[in-house]
């Protein structure tokens, strides 16, 4: 059963995906990605991480994307040609990578490690424990992540707002 | 009975392929910035299925971290692409060949 459903998730994250690649309009581009990011969340629920679930709908989903439509639509950009010239070179690349992969997982026999014994249920995916863990052994990755938002907040607010790079 | 792990590493890989290729191969700069996103969250799948998998959270917490990142990225490269836009009119990366200095 969790089989099918990881399955069924699989399946339209990877077709989602594969349409924001391809389809023409940025629009539907970005649509699409909405679709990948609840099946993603979906997948975060199946692995017991509710939180994530639910900060990926709200972040990613609800604030993201909303900025990614509010650009396009702002912008109203004309339909142009879809597909650079760089073809062989991502068709190259994305081949390496895959067939690097495959032999990777193959030559470990498709294992990875087993888990320790003792910590396996240890309350994974708990609010509660997240917080934890995130006010007390990430407390200065977390004020570095707050130090990030504030530079990239004063740095689009620079470079959008005109007048401001013209003027010297 | 659980889904085994692999199968979560197998569908990061496509996803992150799938958006490299995307960023190789698309011209509109927008259509770039959502491939990256493509390529984040398969690192995000990667991340929370180890983490469930060792039954360490500090796989979630990464992803907190990594969203943190994706929020600023997309943030400063919106407002650099509405600034393009604005000096040349199109968001066409084939347009931008020139650097200023």
């Amino acid at each position: 059963m969790a089989t099918f459903v990881f399955l069924y998730f699989a399946a339209v994250i990877v077709m989602a995906a594969s349409l924001v690649v391809v389809v023409r309009n940025p629009i539907y581009s970005a649509l699409s990605l909405l679709v990948m990011f609840f099946h993603v969340a979906g997948l975060y629920v199946t692995l017991h991480a509710e939180f994530l679930a639910a900060i990926q709908i709200i972040v990613y989903a609800g604030a993201i994307l909303v900025l990614y439509l509010f650009v396009v639509m702002l912008l109203n950009v004309k339909r142009e040609e879809q597909f650079n010239r760089q073809g062989p070179v991502a068709l190259f690349l994305g081949v390496a990578l895959l067939t690097e992969a495959v032999l990777l997982t193959v030559s470990r026999g498709f294992t990875v490690g087993t888990p320790e014994p003792g910590r396996e249920e240890a309350a994974v995916g708990n609010t509660e424990s997240i917080g934890e863990l995130l006010y007390s052994t990430y407390l200065f990755p977390f004020e570095i992540a707050s130090l990030i938002l504030l530079v990239a907040m004063i740095g689009a607010v620079i470079l959008s707002k005109k007048g401001i790079m013209e003027s010297q | 009975m659980s889904v085994p792990v692999e199968f979560y590493m197998v569908l990061s890989g496509l996803v992150f392929i799938i958006g490299l290729v995307g960023v190789l191969v698309r011209k509109n700069l927008i259509i770039i910035l959502l491939s990256i996103e493509l390529m984040l969250n398969a690192t995000n799948i990667n991340f929370v299925a180890f983490s469930s998998h060792f039954g360490n959270l500090s796989g979630q917490v990464f992803v907190f971290f990594a969203l943190t990142v994706a929020a600023a990225e997309v943030a400063v490269g919106l407002a650099i692409i509405i600034a393009l836009y604005r000096h040349h009119a199109s968001i066409n990366v084939d347009d931008f060949r020139l650097l200023k200095w």
